[in-house]
């Protein structure tokens, strides 16, 4: 939601923006108010709202995963206590110095804005009188004195916007940049509990909101604060009497604000689920767009997305009328003040016990005091909303990684010469469960030869994948160590494994760019020729040269038409450019045809010669080019063998691989 | 996408943006013109309080009236009270209304969208969609609710405002009103200026999204090749972009802030020298002097605002803009618009084969003789996407088949030979380009497409499942299953594991809820297809996903299943392959060969290539 607007002061403007109010008039900063109870409680009525799917699990393994309160599912990481200010603080600290230059910069700039109804009053009671008896002297004054204001409180609002801009736009760098490096840095257990909706919403709509805060509210937070302390300082020094009553009119103004941030807590927890939910609807309906069509859901659609659509057109109309009372009661409490004053003032004018310009001054500060009540509606707005993004962006930093870089990393030995280029592999006494529970590895020793590559079959949810995960370093084993000719994957750099250990996955994600950029990605210094001959190795070659601009072609653009099957064929030629020691295949050809299956094969025999290789595979065409099979259930490894050996025997891989032959004929 | 940026339009085709609204406001209209109504009353009642002032001033202060400064006093309160009545009064008035336009704007957008042809949907990312249904509605609301009413009103109350000064005191009015008109110039210009660099910084910010979602979306590749370092650099490189973009937008915003707040004192400064002079020769009342400066006060916000008003009309028109984009792309029309639709469809392509009038006819025939079954017949059918140029050549040209009622065909071909899309076309989920396709004699084009799809059922190579229960997201393939028919349809794709489900039937899946594994959800769109008993049969490499095991048990069951279906079934396993009674090979964008799998295995070279991977003489060597 970005309004690119300019944001004059309007009075009666706070349709645009509405929202719940902070601690009334002259509160502190976010910072106390965040972590205080009521910025708490807000914040968790609000993160629920985002995601309203209830308490479902979602683990990638259904079994075995419980739904008992898992943090994740409710979109709600824990943050330490304090975390929210502590992050705000952390983001403001190193950039101190700018802080108090644009503070004292809009202290100038409302010193000198406030000015004016001084100088009427001076000009009414001294400038008058003196011109009667012929001295130009103090209306010289007042006209220097106004210009000197007027040009010194544009002069100084120029420099402090430009001061605040400073500021925001390095903490919000800083903080798009953490938020970014941090999931980057989160493992893949992590990312595959924490949808990357959430995830994404985190680093745009979270930081969008903090940046409404700091560039739009917090300034007019200052500006409102500093506005009230100066005019009613100025009418207490006019007047103790009408200073003493305007002080007296914050009370009420104060209670009021308090009720309306209140109620309006609840209308817009109530909005902003709403509206997530209605968002849910429309991008769940176009991305599925195809089933939709298919299956005739347009009907049923309309009517459930009518019902969460009125549902927010309810609750958006309840904080709009929300927002009209508290105009209408702020509006009265000020009208009555005003009058109020101005009755009491008069009448002392009457009896001579106040100047007239004093009179005059105090009712155009009134005027100025009372005008940015609305205002404080459109801060409060951004302020709710940027407590519970921090309040978010806090949980998700506050996740470490499970698999942590080395403290003290070991180097890879060089290649051993004579086993060639393949590295052996050993899990050592490896045992592997979830964090929430839930056995997926019993422990099991196995070693894998350089050199050697390994089928692993079995039934989905055995434990192939895992098994393939702790090899890549993408989990850590519960218990146990994975080594690497002999080094523990744990004291690896993480460029040394990667150059070690690729991993092929069945989902295979191009990124915007162009094929060769894609391909390029498994070793970004790699010629053209390079990435030509990777292509042609793995039988790529042709589709990419069919496509509208050949290697060039952006995969996001028109026509580039990639289809699942072609996708994996670049996913591999990454693979083959990368040149690793291991080469993990996790289902990596499901999508291919079987010509494509047996290129894949033949690089995988010349290409990668002599590589650790670990294929994982639903087809039993691939085994045929394994040296060693693995059978997996249920987290064990029931079977292993030459392919020869087990076919010939009477095992499970046996039936599956005579069913599979007899396909063929 | 080309979609997003549209230069800054004139101020004339604004306006004839925003009047398309007029459908929506119509039914608000009443409350709208009243809220108008209202707020002009409630701001010139603001101007009338400083005339009160003077009066009190000039009258009951100067003569030490003290009843008077009552009565004043009491005017001031009731003036108060009627102004924050009546500004509330305006937006209780329009506060439902507007959020029920929101809606129905957006529920039009919805409805639309959903019935626009798949290749609309192609594309246009789901995002952009989904901004014109939201951020753009909320800046059409703001705008009915905000500028539509406060242009008007801050108008009258200037052109007030201004005529009060004036009467009062037109030398000292003048002084006031010179730099009205240089101001509205300057912030026009000004909003120009910034409306363009905050569109640069949002289309940055679009990057900036990109690049976050890909590297989400892509992590196991990231991590895997070790890449983090570099997306960090790429994302910190587009962040310091946007930075800079914000602060040349904060440049802006400073300079048309410290004009709004210099130039209006310097006039009111000079008005008060000037007016002081006044009062000291006796030519003006000290109470008009106060009640100058305080209107002069009070016209201050009305002039200040009229630059961002006009500025969010403009942002509002750009939205409509948007949303009118979308809403105008033509939908998919049934039968009667069809038929001239049709002719559109085959210009500058071959002679549609059969013209509007025969292809009712044909329709009529067909449903005479629905009894008798002629299957599902592709005659010379052509198509390439609309959005590919006419000179490149069609992904699919001069398709034959016939599969026959009951008959299963599987559909093989290698990768990027057009089976996916052959399979789409069965459905309607695009428009053929040329030629036709009969389901039981009746031309699909001349068909429903409710009854087309009610008939045609299919499961997707890439299964999606919907944020619903696992049993709603089955019986989207037949409504009114009962839960008899949605065991049989799990049993049939296997979907045992449904029954471990933390709620069975009942758990909620989809990105809103479980996620499931590829062959979890493969199957349960596999039950989907087949829980209506459909009499045709679309499935796109529905076992892809699974293993081996898994796959043999579906296939068994799947069998049943087909033996009264007319099925078209995409293959590239062998084991896929022996479903199907016979074979069509797609190549090159033809059928090259139709025939048993053993047939073809044995006749045809490129078959057997392509189910084994070995030439046909190397195998038989």
């Amino acid at each position: 939601m970005t309004s690119s607007t300019a944001t004059t002061p309007q009075p009666d403007a706070g349709d645009a923006t509405s929202g719940a109010v902070p601690g009334g008039p002259g509160a502190p900063g976010p910072d106390a108010e965040g972590t205080g109870p009521g910025g708490r409680d807000t914040g968790g009525t609000d993160s629920r709202g985002a995601d309203p799917d209830g308490p479902a699990p979602s683990g990638a393994e259904p079994k075995g995963t419980d739904a008992g309160g898992d943090p994740f599912d409710r979109d709600a990481l824990p943050a330490p206590d304090g975390a929210t200010g502590a992050l705000l603080r952390s983001l403001l600290a190193p950039l101190r110095a700018r802080v108090v230059v644009a503070a004292v910069l809009l202290l100038l700039q409302q010193a000198a804005a406030q000015a004016g109804p001084l100088l009427v009053a001076f000009a009414i009671d001294s400038g008058v009188p003196a011109l009667r008896d012929g001295d130009h002297g103090p209306l010289v004054v007042v006209g220097a004195g106004y210009a000197v204001c007027a040009l010194g409180s544009g002069a100084f609002q120029y420099a402090f916007i430009r001061a605040s801009a400073q500021v925001n736009q390095a903490a919000l760098l800083d903080l798009r940049g953490r938020i970014f490096r941090h999931a980057q840095s989160l493992s893949l257990d992590f990312h595959e509990r924490y949808t990357s909706g959430r995830l994404i919403s985190r680093s745009t709509t979270d930081v969008e909101s903090l940046r409404e805060l700091l560039s739009e509210g917090l300034q007019e937070l200052l500006a409102v604060v500093l506005s009230f302390v100066y005019i009613s300082a100025m009418l207490l020094w006019l007047d103790l009497g009408i200073g003493g009553l305007a002080v007296l009119s914050f009370v009420p103004l104060y209670l009021l604000v308090r009720l309306y941030r209140r109620r309006a807590a609840v209308v817009f927890a109530e909005r902003s689920t709403a509206i997530a939910s209605v968002i849910v609807k429309f991008a769940e309906t176009m991305n599925g767009i195809r089933p939709v069509r298919a299956f005739r859901r347009e009907r049923a659609n309309d009517e459930r997305f009518g019902a969460l659509n009125d549902r927010h057109a309810r609750s958006n109309g309840d904080s709009l009328l929300e927002m009209a009372r508290y105009v209408v009661g702020s509006r009265l409490v000020a009208n009555t003040a005003v009058a109020g004053i101005v009755l009491w003032g008069a009448y002392r004018v009457t009896e001579g016990t106040l100047a007239l310009g004093v009179l005059a001054a105090a009712v155009l500060y009134l005027r100025r005091l009372y005008d940015p009540i609305d205002r404080l509606g459109m801060f409060l707005n951004s302020y709710e909303s940027a407590a519970a993004s921090l309040q978010k962006i806090a949980g998700l930093l506050a996740q470490t990684p499970s698999v942590p870089e080395p403290a003290r990393p070991v180097g890879l030995p060089e290649r051993s010469g004579a086993s060639g280029p393949g590295r052996e592999v050993v899990f050592e006494e490896v045992r592997f469960a979830y964090r929430t529970g839930g056995e997926v590895l019993p422990r099991f020793d196995l070693t894998i030869p350089a050199g050697q590559t390994v089928a692993v079959v079995g039934s989905t949810g055995a434990g192939k994948s895992t098994l393939a995960k702790l090899l890549a370093r993408f989990y850590d084993p519960t218990e146990g160590r994975v080594l690497l000719d002999g080094t523990d994957l744990r004291d690896l750099p993480v460029p040394e494994l990667r150059r070690g250990v690729v991993m092929v996955t069945q989902e295979a994600f191009l990124f915007s760019g162009t094929v060769a950029e894609n391909i390029a990605i498994g070793r970004p210094d790699a010629t053209r020729e390079e990435i030509e001959r990777a292509a042609k190795a793995i039988g790529a070659h042709d589709f990419i040269s069919g496509l509208p601009e050949g290697y060039d072609t952006d995969v996001r653009k028109r026509g580039g038409r990639i289809s699942a099957g072609q996708r994996q064929l670049v996913a591999f030629a990454r693979a083959l450019l990368a040149d690793p020691a291991v080469l993990i295949l996790d289902e990596a050809t499901s999508s291919l045809d079987i010509p494509g299956e047996r290129a894949v094969q033949r690089a995988m025999d010349t290409v990668l010669r002599g590589r650790t290789a670990i294929v994982i595979a639903h087809r039993l065409s691939t085994v045929e080019i394994a040296d060693r099979v693995l059978v997996m259930e249920h987290g064990r490894i029931v079977e292993d063998g030459t392919p020869a050996a087990l076919i010939d025997g009477t095992g499970r891989f046996a039936g599956l691989h005579r069913a599979w032959r007899e396909s063929l004929v | 996408m080309s979609t997003t940026a549209e230069a800054t339009q004139p101020d004339r085709s604004a306006v004839r943006s925003l009047l398309r609204l007029w459908p929506y406001v119509r039914p608000v209209r009443t409350r709208l013109f009243t809220a108008a109504f209202v707020a002009i009353v409630a701001s010139c009642l603001s101007l009338v309080i400083p005339l009160v002032l003077k009066w009190m001033v000039d009258g009951p202060v100067a003569d030490r009236d003290v009843g008077g400064v009552w009565l004043g006093a009491l005017y001031l309160l009731l003036l108060g009270v009627a102004e924050a009545v009546l500004f509330g009064f305006r937006r209780w008035l329009v506060a439902r209304p507007l959020a029920g336009v929101e809606a129905a704007m957006r529920a039009d957008l919805f409805r639309h969208l959903q019935r626009l042809p798949v290749a609309f949907h192609d594309r246009w990312a789901s995002g952009q969609l989904l901004s014109r249904g939201t951020t753009d509605l909320m800046l059409v609301r703001m705008f009915l609710a905000f500028p539509l009413t406060f242009l008007l009103v801050n108008g009258v109350t200037i052109l007030v405002g201004a005529g009060i000064l004036l009467a009062q005191q037109w030398t000292l009015g003048l002084v006031l009103l010179a730099p009205v008109v240089p101001l509205v110039f300057l912030i026009a210009r000004f909003e120009a200026r910034y409306s363009s660099v905050a569109r640069t910084a949002q289309d940055q910010v679009g990057d900036l999204t990109t690049v976050v979602e890909e590297s989400v979306l892509g992590i196991r590749i990231i991590k895997g090749f070790g890449r983090h370092r570099s997306q960090a650099a790429t994302f910190r490189a587009l962040s310091e972009r946007l930075r800079g973009t914000e602060l040349v937008k904060a440049r802006l915003l400073a300079g048309i802030f410290g004009v709004i707040m210099t130039v209006p004192e310097l006039a009111i400064g000079a008005a008060l020298v000037l007016g002081t002079m006044q009062v000291a020769d006796g030519t003006l009342s000290a109470g008009t002097l106060v009640a100058f400066l305080s209107t002069a006060l009070a016209l201050r916000w009305p002039v200040d605002a009229m630059g961002f008003l006009l500025a969010m009309s403009q942002e509002a028109a750009t939205a409509t803009d948007r949303y009118f984009e979308v809403l105008d792309a033509e939908d998919e029309r049934d039968v009667r618009r069809e038929t001239v639709r049709g002719t559109e469809r085959h210009e500058g392509g071959p002679v549609p084969a059969a013209p509007p009038p025969t292809t009712i006819a044909a329709a009529a025939e067909g449903s005479e003789r629905a009894g008798e079954r002629h299957g599902l017949r592709f005659e010379a059918v052509r198509f390439r996407y609309p959005d590919a140029s006419e000179d490149t050549e069609p992904v699919l040209k001069d398709i034959d088949l016939h599969i026959r009622p009951g008959e299963t065909m599987a559909l093989v071909g290698g990768t990027g030979s057009g089976k996916t899309t052959l399979t789409a076309l069965v459905p309607r989920l695009y428009e053929l380009t040329a030629g036709r396709i009969t389901l039981d004699g009746r031309d699909i084009a001349a068909m429903p497409r409710e009854e087309l799809r009610t008939l045609v059922s299919m499961a997707f190579e890439e299964p999606t499942l919907f944020s619903a229960s696992v049993g709603e997201n089955v019986r989207m393939g037949a409504e009114h299953a009962d839960d008899e028919q949605v065991r049989r349809a799990l049993d049939v794709a296997q979907a045992g594991f449904v029954d471990t489900l933390p709620q069975g039937f009942g758990t909620q899946v989809g990105e809103q809820g479980l996620s499931l594994s590829g062959g979890q959800r493969q199957r349960l769109a596999l039950a989907r297809a087949v829980v209506g008993k459909p009499r045709f049969l679309v499935l796109d490499d529905p076992l892809s996903a699974l293993d081996v095991h898994t796959e043999a048990l579906v296939e068994a069951a799947l069998r049943r299943v087909l033996q009264d279906t007319t099925a078209l079934v995409v293959a590239h396993r062998p084991s896929t392959v022996l479903l199907a009674d016979r074979v069509a090979l797609l190549s090159d964008g033809r059928v090259a060969a139709v025939g048993t799998h053993h047939e073809l295995l044995r006749d045809n070279a490129e078959y057997a290539w392509l189910m084994s991977g070995a030439h046909a003489e190397e195998r038989h060597r």
